[in-house]
């Protein structure tokens, strides 16, 4: 095998831009006769718009134009839309308000977009939106998702009644509820699932840009799916013709789900450009992030856990309030609902789960998907509940998890997913001698006797990835099929050009998906260009989010190396003057079966494009295959994560000594880069325990609205990983991959929260933990233990 | 308006700019140098860091005129004849990126930090990284590639 090939820590192709400052953001992008476009956005979570003046304001100096909803709503624009539509218990689909670009009479959130103001420079744009006189009608705000469907709390949209957009139902009501009430012990539990601001470090930015020469437009934009964004912007919205629209997502500074959605910013600078025949360039600053792109999670749940007296499980039900924000941003129905509850029987072999979750609309920024999408709520859930029986049966943790493993596969769950392959047992064994879980009492006695509390949390987690078979999604609400599509292109000299339908925004597929390309044909790595995020090159594409960009997109690229293979044999047959099936290509070169004769790659490339002799109806010149790879089932990725952590009790400060994770990801292409992405995942994981909290206040003012407010994840927040892997091939997908993008950020909160309540003896504390939290915590333990 | 000048990457440099224009727009609008990236707006991310005078300084909280008559270095100006910077080499080798926009300023602040720090180890490291933000990496193969520079730069 080759040190190019899968498998290998071969270092990234795309790195060399990124190190010299080379790489290109849509920010760094200028157009010729570019002018700026900046967002007069609601300083109100809740009110009616009166009057907008903008005398003042379009006399400020530099302003070109300025745009309000009733320009947008003259033009016959349609809203942004919900691509996933979900259904309540009684049949009836999610009821939604309209999703206007820019605010028409009601503004519904702090970061609600009013005006759109476009000058020659950002600064006189940003001037002149202070000009544009507002007459708003303050209303009473529902920001909080506890209590947003009293009656008497103020509505969102008029469409939802009691701000309801749904109440789902998922598994078997009957025989949880008999689980229930037959059960030896039932554990309860309440507990919220804090929302989070997913904060990719570069900012959402577009430049919409306008050809009147020949109809076309550009828009460049910092998106995970461009081909979506087109299909919505034209489909949808209707901004423009699918075919005179050309969408680009250049280099995307990381995404984590809120570069999937299709929001205002793009789609107004795209429409305008048209309106005032100039490109638009619009870049949000963090303060903007902070408002206006999709939040993540937000939950507060309440649920039951029904045991036999030696632990077994016997049955699950779940009622959950999920947060919709005030619009369905692009995916939001999904998340809460088929990303959520068809997880919620974990590792376990469950008789009986039954979910309920209300869907509902507050005065707060859309909530959408944010990396693990459902999966860290569903996680959060089961590994908090299962570890709260264990400590209420005197059981050992990892003991009622073993107990209850699933072992048999493929398994059916009470929830839709069908488990098809993995190995518990052996991911669970693996962590626990990474960890040295025999020598934890030893080491909690040491922590003592320096005044520390150290405690000890387990997660035993699973996730559905590789989303998604595209008849499956269809039944259950999309709107969308999730295949995904692939070119491979070799030209005469034999270099490979790969064109894919995912999209890398820090996830390294120009090196991983080149690595499989070297592996099957055995051209130097060198020789392969993966191009992406363009849909005027690239054909069609549903993007990357869901773990899905190895095991459906490089399932793609495999099934067209296929035809690929299978024509080069072709053409080498007939230039070798042998049978098809006597041709073998190994490390670059064709030879016949049992014969010395060969011939290299690049002299089979140049002939597939000279032609010269090709029997005519049999072989066709060129070497240019394509491919959609539908996915014959989700995939499930599995693992555990051990968290070991200690606790100053005089100062409520967390420290996380010791984190082992062991995932099951099946195939690893590379294993440096699935390495940084359980990285990545877990800080995020870490960050939702023990820092991050998205927190509007009563009247729905965003209070946590910048890095001095927001606590992200630093550095010195973090502990030295330890990682480990077993593996099952995925028997789903012809690279018997399964994904790993998300995995850390799903495995990683319940361990962290397991631990800190481990070592302060307590059975639950919000997340995130922080000191303040666990200093109450433990006063509170203190004045009861007293 | 005024006109501001300095040193950027070695050479002399000279630009109009206003009194309220910041040194990383002036860099990236005035030089188009967009390998100085800005993520936030409260001087915490740190993905604007570039060198002054030899110093480590977020270029988004500095006046380009602060800068006049100093000596910029910014992530174009590290490689020398298409030699990467060992800090540039050990981000490379040990995975210290993924979606590569906190990068630049991450690499110019190792080198300061290397630089000016005694004795780094991974406390240090993680300690000195605080006004650096990254939402990728889990800043463990930051730390690693910190230190591997290091070794390699004190060789």
């Amino acid at each position: 095998m080759s040190e190019t090939g899968i498998g290998k820590a071969v270092r990234r192709k795309e790195d060399q831009r990124f190190i010299t400052g080379k790489g290109r953001y849509t920010d760094d992008i200028n157009r010729p006769g570019q002018c700026h476009a900046y967002f007069l956005r609601s300083p109100h979570a809740h009110a009616r718009i009166r009057k907008v003046d903008l005398t003042v304001a379009k006399s400020a100096p530099g302003v070109v134009a300025i745009f309000t909803g009733s320009d947008v709503e003259k033009d016959g624009l349609g809203g942004l839309i919900c691509g996933w539509t979900v259904h309540s218990k009684d049949g009836s689909p999610m009821k939604q308000g309209a999703h206007p670009i820019l605010a028409l009479d009601t503004v519904r959130y702090v970061g609600d977009h009013v005006a759109m103001v476009i000058a020659e420079t950002y600064l006189q744009a940003k001037s002149a939106a202070e000009l544009i006189e507002v007459d708003y009608e303050v209303l009473e705000a529902a920001p909080n998702v506890a209590t947003a469907q009293a009656f008497d709390a103020p509505q969102v949209h008029k469409e939802a009644p009691n701000n309801t957009s749904f109440d789902w139902e998922l598994g078997n009501k009957a025989e949880t509820e008999a689980a229930l009430k037959a059960a030896d012990r039932v554990v309860t539990l309440d507990l919220t699932n804090n929302r989070l601001i997913p904060n990719a470090m570069e900012p959402r930015a577009a430049i919409g840009d306008y050809n009147s020469g020949t109809g076309e437009y550009t828009l460049w934009t910092t998106s995970q799916n461009p081909h979506v964004a087109r299909l919505v912007l034209s489909a949808f919205v209707g901004v423009a013709p699918e075919h005179k629209l050309r969408v680009i997502a250049p280099d995307v500074g990381g995404g984590f789900g809120s570069k999937i959605f299709i929001y205002a910013e793009e789609t107004a600078c795209t429409w305008a450009s048209a309106k005032i025949n100039r490109p638009i360039k619009w870049v949000a600053d963090r303060s903007e992030a902070f408002l206006s792109d999709a939040h993540g999670r937000d939950h507060v749940s309440h649920a039951e856990l029904a045991l036999a007296a030696d632990g077994t499980f016997l049955g699950l039900h779940v009622k959950t309030k999920a947060n919709l924000g005030a619009y369905l941003s692009t995916f939001s129905a999904s998340v809460p609902t088929y990303l959520y509850g068809t997880l919620l029987s974990g590792q376990y072999a469950f008789p009986a789960v039954y979910v309920e979750v209300d869907g509902i609309f507050t005065h707060t920024a859309p909530v959408d998907a944010y990396r693990g999408a459902g999966r860290p709520e569903a996680t959060y859930l089961i590994e908090r509940i299962v570890e709260i029986a264990a400590r209420e049966l005197g059981q050992d943790p990892v003991e009622i998890r073993r107990k209850n493993f699933v072992r048999t596969f493929p398994h059916q769950t009470p929830v839709i997913m069908n488990y098809d392959i993995g190995d518990y047992d052996a991911a669970l064994n693996k962590a626990l001698a990474l960890i040295d879980y025999p020598g934890f009492p030893a080491r909690k006695a040491e922590a003592l006797s320096r005044g520390m509390r150290r405690g000890i949390g387990f997660s035993t987690y699973i996730e559905a990835c590789g989303l998604a078979p595209s008849a499956a999604v269809g039944s259950l609400g999309a709107g969308v099929g999730l295949w995904e599509s692939a070119e491979v292109q070799v030209a005469p000299t034999g270099k490979v050009e790969v064109f894919t339908g995912s999209h890398s925004h820090g996830q390294g597929h120009e090196t991983t998906f080149a690595q499989l390309v070297c592996e099957r044909l055995g051209v130097p790595f060198e020789d392969v260009e993966i191009i992406h995020g363009d849909t005027g090159r690239v054909q069609f594409g549903m993007g990357t989010y869901g773990s899905r960009s190895g095991a459906v997109g490089m399932s793609a690229i495999s099934q067209a190396l296929d035809k690929i293979e299978a024509k080069a044999k072709k053409i080498a047959a007939h230039l070798m003057e042998a049978a098809t099936e006597d041709i073998q290509l190994k490390d670059g070169v064709f030879t016949i079966a049992g014969t010395d004769k060969t011939l290299p790659w690049a002299e089979l490339t140049l002939a597939a494009y000279t032609a010269h002799g090709f029997p005519r109806g049999e072989i066709e010149p060129g070497l240019k295959e394509n491919a959609f790879y539908d996915p014959l089932n989700f995939t499930f990725p599995s693992g555990c994560h051990i968290c070991e952590v200690e606790i100053d009790p005089e100062t409520g400060t967390t420290k996380i000594v010791n984190f082992v994770a062991v995932d099951d990801f099946g195939v690893i292409i590379n294993p440096m880069i699935v390495e940084g992405q359980v990285h990545g995942g877990i800080a995020q994981g870490i960050g939702q325990a023990l820092l991050e909290a998205c927190h509007y206040d009563e009247t729905g003012q965003l209070i946590t609205g910048s890095f001095m407010d927001y606590c992200m994840p630093r550095a010195d927040d973090m502990p030295d990983f330890k990682l480990g892997f077993t593996q099952t091939d995925c028997p789903s997908n012809p690279m018997g991959m399964k994904g790993c993008g998300e995995a850390g950020a799903i495995a990683s909160p319940p361990a962290v929260i397991n631990a800190v309540t481990d070592a302060l003896g307590i059975r639950e504390i919000d997340m995130p933990a922080t000191p303040a939290r666990i200093w109450s915590a433990l006063a509170a333990h203190s004045i009861a233990a007293d | 308006m005024s006109v501001v000048s300095m040193t950027v990457n070695g050479k002399p440099v000279t630009g109009e700019v206003e009194g309220r224009t910041l040194l990383v727009d002036f860099l990236r609008n005035n030089l188009s140098l967009t390998g100085t990236h800005v993520g936030c707006d409260t001087s915490q991310c740190g993905a604007c860091v570039v060198h002054v005078d030899g110093k480590a300084v977020k270029s988004c909280t500095t006046l380009a005129l602060q800068a006049e008559g100093a000596a910029v270095t910014t992530i174009e100006g590290l490689a020398k004849d298409g030699d990467l910077h060992p800090v540039q080499k050990a981000f490379k080798e040990n995975h210290g990126l993924q979606c590569g926009f906190c990068t630049p300023g991450m690499i110019m602040t190792a080198i300061d930090m290397i630089e000016r720090v005694p004795n780094l180890n991974e406390e240090k490291v993680r300690a000195e990284l605080e006004g650096n933000i990254c939402r990728c990496t889990g800043y463990h193969n930051i730390v690693k590639s910190v230190l591997a520079a290091a070794e390699e730069m004190q060789r």
